[in-house]
């Protein structure tokens, strides 16, 4: 072996030593520390992509022919027990529709349910990766962004919660899809505390944890504002 | 010696092997977040171990939106690094060297006999045998349906068409499952194979060089037999 053949043979060694140093020793079990630069680029490049993908004509079908979840659907909130809304302190339950509108709102449940209302089977996607059939009853956010006037500056919805502070906020092109709706009625009966009465937001073009529940306001906004879980690492924009 | 493997198909080996790792990896961490196949309310026909997660030791990512986030930043450099690769194949020509042609299912059964002692000689083969042809060729046809089922699973809504192509999401699920234990099962052989048949071609995927004296086909080598040179024969030798 020549000289300088042993002397490339050691450097490739050292350089592939010195790299897989570089790999591990910043490695935890969410994998090199570095890298969580590179996955929040390549999650905004995702978001380019998928606001692209869009469609408002794009729907879920719903699986037709299949049976409801019903009991099977798991509830969810982030309370340490079902979140409820006590009249006692905290009065009568309202709506609160609010920010870049034209005429903000304050709706009790009565009044929501004079907004024209649709009924809908559709799959609801978790982001765990089960899928169940739920029939929706409710009325459309377009319906209601109408109502209250909402500005063509508002970019963006943040929905809020009496669920300790829960809330996530949608890109407005998701939020008027015609079937994004604020859902009182599930299966046929009104919504139960398990899976967010009185009211919720209801999609089947988003993820499940974007879909907030207990709902107090629906804030119209220049400007995204984050949320529960697209604070802690979930992605944001998070269509189907 | 020859040079067998040009830089980029070396470079995008490896970047080929990291990605895959990483996606295999991140992928089983997103399944294990609900390791079943069923609709809520349903049941599964086709995965007898419904409910059983994959060994947290096999996973990647930490927990699931950091498996999330390494699953849909590493899709485009597999996705990207695989386009590179098969562009430079096609208008380099190397593509000769790895589509099957008549006579490969011949060559197929000739290399199993030989394998299986049912044949004394090792058949004479081109750059690659006819079971290794087979294999690598059907790792672009792996990959379309990973990235088909894949994209089912990520936009079921927003390509839906599509989706409904696999079945629905919960079969998209599935072969995209599926698929992927093809994949790591045909990577699996090809490791094995590597370390049991021809070790020295791991020189010709880092520096590109291949000693042609020391080919299975000049060994003689099946698996774990003949691995080190004939004895007797110095490289001198060999090489004159």
């Amino acid at each position: 072996m020549r000289d300088d053949d042993l002397s490339r043979r050691l450097f490739l060694g050292a350089g592939a030593v010195a790299a897989a140093q570089l790999l591990l020793g910043a490695c935890d079990s969410k994998g090199p520390r570095s890298a969580q630069r590179f996955l929040r680029y390549m999650e905004r490049r995702n978001e380019g992509i998928e606001r692209a993908l869009f469609r408002h004509t794009a729907m879920d079908a719903g699986s037709p022919g299949r049976r409801l979840a019903g009991s099977a659907l798991p509830s969810y909130y982030i309370s340490r027990t079902v979140p409820a809304w006590d009249e006692s302190l905290r009065g009568v339950w309202r709506l609160e529709i609010a920010g870049l509108v034209a005429r903000p709102l304050a709706l009790s449940l009565p009044e929501l349910m004079r907004v024209p209302r649709i009924t809908r089977r559709v799959n609801h996607y978790c982001v765990e990766g089960w899928t169940a059939i739920e029939e929706w009853t409710g009325c459309r956010l377009r319906e209601l962004a109408k109502i209250a006037g909402a500005s063509r500056d508002a970019r963006f919805v943040d929905f809020q919660s009496f669920d300790s502070g829960y809330h996530e906020s949608w890109d407005i092109e998701s939020a008027l899809h015609p079937q994004t709706v604020i859902a009182y009625g599930l299966d046929g009966s009104m919504l139960g505390a398990a899976h967010g009465a009185p009211a919720r937001l209801f999609s089947p073009i988003k993820l499940g944890y974007k879909n907030v529940k207990y709902l107090t306001r629906i804030v119209f906004l220049p400007a995204a504002n984050g949320g529960y879980w697209s604070d802690r690492g979930y992605e944001w924009y998070a269509g189907v | 010696m020859s040079h067998r493997h040009h830089w980029i198909v070396r470079v995008t080996h490896w970047i080929n092997a990291l990605a895959i790792v990483l996606m295999v990896g991140s992928g089983l961490r997103i399944f294990n977040a609900y390791p079943a196949f069923a609709r809520r309310g349903e049941t599964f026909c086709c995965w007898p171990w419904e409910g059983h997660g994959i060994p947290a030791w096999l996973t990647f990512g930490g927990w699931l939106a950091g498996a999330r986030n390494w699953h849909f930043a590493m899709m485009w450099v597999l996705l990207l690094n695989g386009c590179a690769y098969l562009a430079f194949v096609y208008l380099h020509g190397e593509w000769r060297d790895l589509v099957p042609r008549r006579g490969d299912a011949r060559d197929a059964w000739e290399m199993l006999r030989f394998y299986t002692y049912r044949r004394a000689d090792h058949p004479r083969q081109g750059k690659h045998n006819a079971l290794q042809k087979l294999t690598y060729f059907s790792l672009p046809l792996i990959a379309v349906l990973l990235i088909l089922s894949g994209l089912s699973i990520w936009k079921p809504v927003q390509l839906a068409p599509l989706t409904t192509l696999f079945g629905g999401y919960v079969w998209a699920r599935y072969w995209h499952f599926m698929a992927t234990i093809l994949l790591v099962a045909v990577s699996a052989v090809h490791v094995f194979m590597v370390f049991a048949v021809d070790p020295y071609s791991l020189r010709s995927m880092t520096t590109g060089g291949y000693d042609e004296s020391l080919s299975p086909e000049s060994r003689n080598a099946r698996p774990f037999r003949k691995v080190l040179p004939r004895r007797g024969t110095t490289r001198e030798q060999l090489d004159a």
